[in-house]
């Protein structure tokens, strides 16, 4: 039963992502990428990671997704990537140079899994995963505040030059 | 129980696809989308591997790449907007001023 449900949540998985890359129209991307997102939310779950299931679809599914889809109908009007491309062969190179480096990432990281069992699932409850953020991630943490507000205010720069 | 190892695999295929993305693609956003792909691949193998170690530290560390990525997405896209008020196109290939 949980064979099953993984195998259909990662066929959706593929299945988006590989809609993202080959899809011409850039807002049917993002659909697919919400998809994939949503997959990965499931996979999380499967997992025991309540708490980055829940952020997963609040942050990636709702808000990044979100500012995607604005940024796509602000700049594209219409179609895309049309016209033929002057370097096809060379991107088309891409896919059996994929299909290497997918079959090396799968023997390194996925073939030889030989190490140590731990002390069974963790809890990945808020409860869990708060109180870990704040105890041995409290720096970290409060740095990733900072980061935001840089971010924000780079962004608030960029935005606000007018040609 | 589905063994971790079947989600690593699942996370080294969603990696190769996100790569794949950046090069086959010449629109700018669908490369960062692409980019997103990857960023989400490697969380899923952070918790993949801290599910197998009996750990939370892997989550932790998804939390902070989630933080990062929504700022890099804001700062992206206020890139890609300011890029196409100067050229009023939307191509990498476009972009080629730096390149030696």
């Amino acid at each position: 039963m949980a064979h099953a449900a993984f195998f259909i949540v990662a066929a959706l998985a593929i299945g988006s992502a590989l809609g993202l890359i080959l899809r011409k129209n850039a807002i049917h991307g993002a659909l697919f990428l919400i998809v994939n997102l949503g997959a990965i939310a499931a996979l999380y779950l499967m997992l025991g990671a309540e708490f980055l299931a829940a952020a997963q679809v609040i942050v990636y599914a709702g808000a990044i997704m979100v500012l995607f889809v604005f940024a796509i109908m602000v700049l594209i009007p219409g179609k895309e990537e049309s016209g033929p491309d002057p370097r096809r062969g060379a991107r088309l190179l891409a896919v059996p140079v994929g299909a290497l480096l997918c079959l090396l990432l799968v023997f390194v990281v996925a073939g030889q899994w030989s190490g140590p069992r731990g002390p069974g699932a963790p809890s990945g409850s808020v409860a869990a995963v708060g109180r870990l953020l704040f105890t041995s991630y409290l720096f970290p943490f409060e740095l990733t505040s900072v980061l935001l507000l840089a971010a924000m205010v780079g962004v608030l720069l960029l935005a606000k030059r007018r040609a | 129980m589905v063994p971790e190892s079947y989600y690593v695999t699942l996370s080294a295929v969603l990696f190769t696809i996100g790569v794949v993305g950046v090069v086959i693609r010449r629109n700018p956003l669908v490369i960062f989308m692409s980019i997103e792909l990857m960023l989400n691949a490697a969380n899923l193998a952070l918790v993949a591997f801290g599910q197998r170690l009996g750990n939370l530290d892997g989550q932790a560390v998804v939390f902070f790449v989630m933080a990062v990525a929504a700022a890099e997405v804001a700062v992206g896209l206020a890139i890609i907007v300011a890029i196409f008020r100067v050229r009023r196109r939307l191509s990498v290939d476009d972009l080629s001023l730096m390149r030696w």
